[in-house]
């Protein structure tokens, strides 16, 4: 049963009540975070990923860098990452769109993770409010959305309840 | 783990085909807590606000960049001699817009490596001041080579490029400074050519940019500002760090009093390597024949032997450079009496000692081991203001001291950027503290260039790259070279001068420079003479 309906159109239909409650706070309250990431970006004038960039250790860190030696890369950056984080939080709290929503955050903390990933040999200059060794918060919320993927909850509690759920 | 639970009710309406009224609740049903967060975020942001100005009422300094003196005139054409080009000439030149192609050739190579390299570019769109290098002399034929090819390279192009000779090589500053081609000069040779040269420079009307330390000796210090007092020229002595932005902000905020009585004030030097310690290379091609020695040691009272050692690394000995003092702390002192308009200190005390560099093993010297000290600190005084000024320079350590001045109400970090914290026992905040609008642990002010907005609540990211001048070295495309800003600010009074028909003198003028010059001497004569120096203001002598 279980697998069936992992890949049929709706597989989050046999969910028990506290199930689904639990699935939706989940996505609000990564909905949440990404929505004030976001808007705490596009209010403050002097935000910049510069030092985010500039900042980054491990495999791809030369890809990073470069980046932020461009000005005009440094940019649609900035611009793509405010308005995604946004973007991205108003679709995981309204379910509209979720599923794409939800790999859209994928793939930005993936950059988020793999720009800063917390190497035993790395140190960053931004201080962490925590000690991380391999996992960090980036990772665990990436993990989460993966499983607000394969447990989509937005057709059931959210606007794509109207988009998707009909005429079945 | 979801086996079988699923709920019938819920699968009977999802498959129905209308949209019912538990539909439109289900599908709505997360959107109450969108105003839940607009609410919030307005809350934040109003928090933020208010706090904000209640700090910036609390502490008026603006944002803004300060005002620099500029001038709307770009004639008359100006031509440049340029006296020594060993370290400093060459980057003197590029700031007024004349590189070797050898160098432009390195850039572009680099910045094709690492493409955060941008010192082509940056080169490339420096503005244009309307000069023209007409004249060059160094001691060294190989400098002299040099400076000519960075004279031609009008087009600023790499070894490619077309050049356009507009320069004369003279073998001496007099034939120089007499051939009628030049109508300013730029000084970079060692300290202790720069009275005289520049003395002779302006006997004849020519413009003097003259490196620091000013003068060797107290007495050079006297002439040369009587010179150039009695003389008709504009003078600028080589400190850039006049151009620093933060620098004019800290004196605003100096003026505006905004860390109360000042008390201490702590400036330092850090280097860690033969190359901080001036023990650098030996050229290859030094010799009798290339070099002319006995003008280079033309004002030593006792002569040496050729020794290409004490010509590249002149400094190490005191017959030619002004040590410690004449070369670093004039910087710093500089940048302070640029704040604080200090002026030449009641008293000097320094102590010191060759304490790292003295081993020939190690490479530290070839044949005749310095006597200018690696390790020296100074203790300036000043009783008018009931402060004092520390500076303390290290050659065998790189760990990284801003410049700090201390207050009754706060503190001044300086760097690039300005930091200002206020004291926990300060008077002028207490309430302000008490009522939490300001919190001593957090900054008061902020200051990074090319930063339009003044926000007390800067990140602590932020303030972190900016403290390593990490930030806004790429915004915009383009950092503006200190040096450039010093030299243009020296073109433009002499323009200025002329549109005006009186002298216009530019920041770093004799004034400041002679009070630069004494108390670096007093620190030095301190040390030498293992004594408490004083200066005499009424009589205007060192004692
Ligand atoms: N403002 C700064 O940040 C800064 C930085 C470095 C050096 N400096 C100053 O620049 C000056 C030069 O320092 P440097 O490191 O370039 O030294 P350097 O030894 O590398 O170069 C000095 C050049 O002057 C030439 N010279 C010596 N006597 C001369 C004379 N009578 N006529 C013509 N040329 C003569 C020498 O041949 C040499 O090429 C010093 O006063 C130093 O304090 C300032």
């Amino acid at each position: 049963m279980f697998k069936e309906k992992s890949a049929g159109p709706l597989p989050c239909e046999g969910y028990s009540n506290a199930q689904l409650s639990m699935l939706v706070i989940l996505r609000l309250a990564i909905g949440w975070h990404f929505l004030y990431e976001g808007i705490s970006k596009i209010l403050n004038p002097n935000w910049s990923s510069i030092g985010f960039l500039l900042d980054s250790k491990g495999l791809f860190s030369g890809m990073f860098h470069s980046m932020a030696a461009n000005p005009d890369l440094v940019n649609s950056i900035d611009f793509l990452n405010a308005w995604g984080l946004a973007a991205i939080g108003l679709g995981l709290i309204t379910g509209l769109l979720t599923q794409i929503a939800t790999l859209a955050g994928m793939v930005l903390l993936a950059f988020y993770y793999l720009s800063h990933p917390p190497l035993i040999t790395s140190e960053y200059a931004i201080p962490s409010e925590g000690s991380y060794l391999w996992v960090n918060k980036n990772l665990i919320e990436f993990f989460a959305l993966w499983v607000l993927f394969l447990f989509p909850s937005g057709n059931r509690i959210g606007l794509d309840r109207f988009i998707f759920n009909r005429k079945k | 783990m979801n086996k079988n639970k699923t709920t019938p009710n819920a699968e009977k309406e999802d498959n129905s085909s209308k949209i019912g009224r538990r539909d439109v609740l289900k599908g709505l049903a997360t959107l109450p807590l969108l105003g839940a967060f607009a609410y919030g975020v307005y809350k934040k942001k109003n928090y933020d606000r208010i706090a904000n100005s209640k700090l910036r009422q609390a502490v008026d300094l603006s944002a803004e960049s300060p005002v620099v003196f500029q001038t709307q005139q770009k004639d008359p054409h100006i031509r440049i001699g340029i006296i020594g080009y060993g370290i400093r000439g060459p980057q003197l030149l590029k700031a007024a817009g004349f590189a070797m192609p050898s160098e432009l050739d390195k850039w572009k190579e680099s910045s094709l490596k690492n493409p955060s390299d941008h010192r082509l570019e940056d080169f490339k769109a420096q503005e244009n001041l309307n000069i023209s290098i007409t004249a060059v002399c160094d001691l060294f034929d190989v400098n002299a080579e040099r400076a000519l090819s960075a004279a031609a390279n009008v087009g600023r192009d790499g070894s490619d490029g077309n050049f356009v000779q507009t320069a004369k090589r003279y073998k001496t500053y007099q034939e120089l400074l007499s051939s009628g081609e030049v109508d300013a000069v730029i000084i970079a040779t060692p300290d202790h050519w720069h009275t005289d040269i520049s003395i002779a420079a302006a006997l004849k009307g020519i413009h003097v940019y003259v490196e620091k330390g000013m003068t060797r000796t107290v007495e050079e210090a006297f002439r040369l500002r009587e010179t150039v007092k009695k003389s008709n020229i504009v003078f600028q002595l080589g400190h850039q760090g006049r151009q620093t932005e933060s620098h004019m902000k800290a004196r605003e905020a100096m003026e505006k009093n905004i860390i109360g009585k000042v008390g201490l004030i702590e400036v330092c030097t850090n280097r860690n390597s033969p190359n901080g310690a001036w023990v650098y290379d030996i050229h290859p091609d030094g010799n009798p024949q290339t070099i002319d020695w006995e003008q280079f040691e033309f004002p030593c009272e006792t002569k040496h032997p050729f020794s290409p050692e004490r010509f590249f690394r002149w400094r190490c000995w005191w017959d030619y450079g002004t040590g410690l003092g004449g070369d670093l702390l004039t910087h710093e002192f500089d940048a302070i009496n640029q704040i604080m308009s200090l002026g030449i200190p009641h008293s000097a005390v320094s102590s010191g000692g060759v304490y790292f560099y003295k081993n020939k093993e190690a490479g530290h010297y070839v044949n005749e081991v310095r006597n200018v000290p690696d390790i020296w600190q100074v203790a300036l005084e000043y009783p008018t203001r009931d402060l004092t000024l520390l500076y303390s320079a290290s050659l065998a350590s790189n760990k990284e001291r801003g410049k700090m001045i201390m207050g009754h109400d706060g503190y001044m970090e300086l760097s690039d950027a300005l930091t200002i914290y206020a004291d926990r026992e300060s008077t002028l905040y207490k309430e302000k503290i008490e009522a939490k609008i300001i919190k001593p642990e957090l900054p008061i002010y902020t200051y990074i260039p090319g930063r339009s907005t003044v926000d007390a609540i800067t990140s602590p990211t932020e303030k972190y790259f900016a403290s390593r001048g990490l930030l806004y070295t790429y915004r915009g495309g383009k950092r503006v070279d200190t040096t450039h800003l010093h030299i243009k600010e020296w073109i433009d009074c002499i323009r200025e001068s002329i549109a005006q028909d009186k002298l216009i003198q530019p920041s770093c003028n004799i004034d400041q420079g002679f009070e630069e010059a004494i108390t670096a001497h007093m620190a030095t004569i301190s040390y030498l003479e293992d004594r408490k120096v004083f200066w005499d203001a009424d009589k205007e002598s060192v004692v």
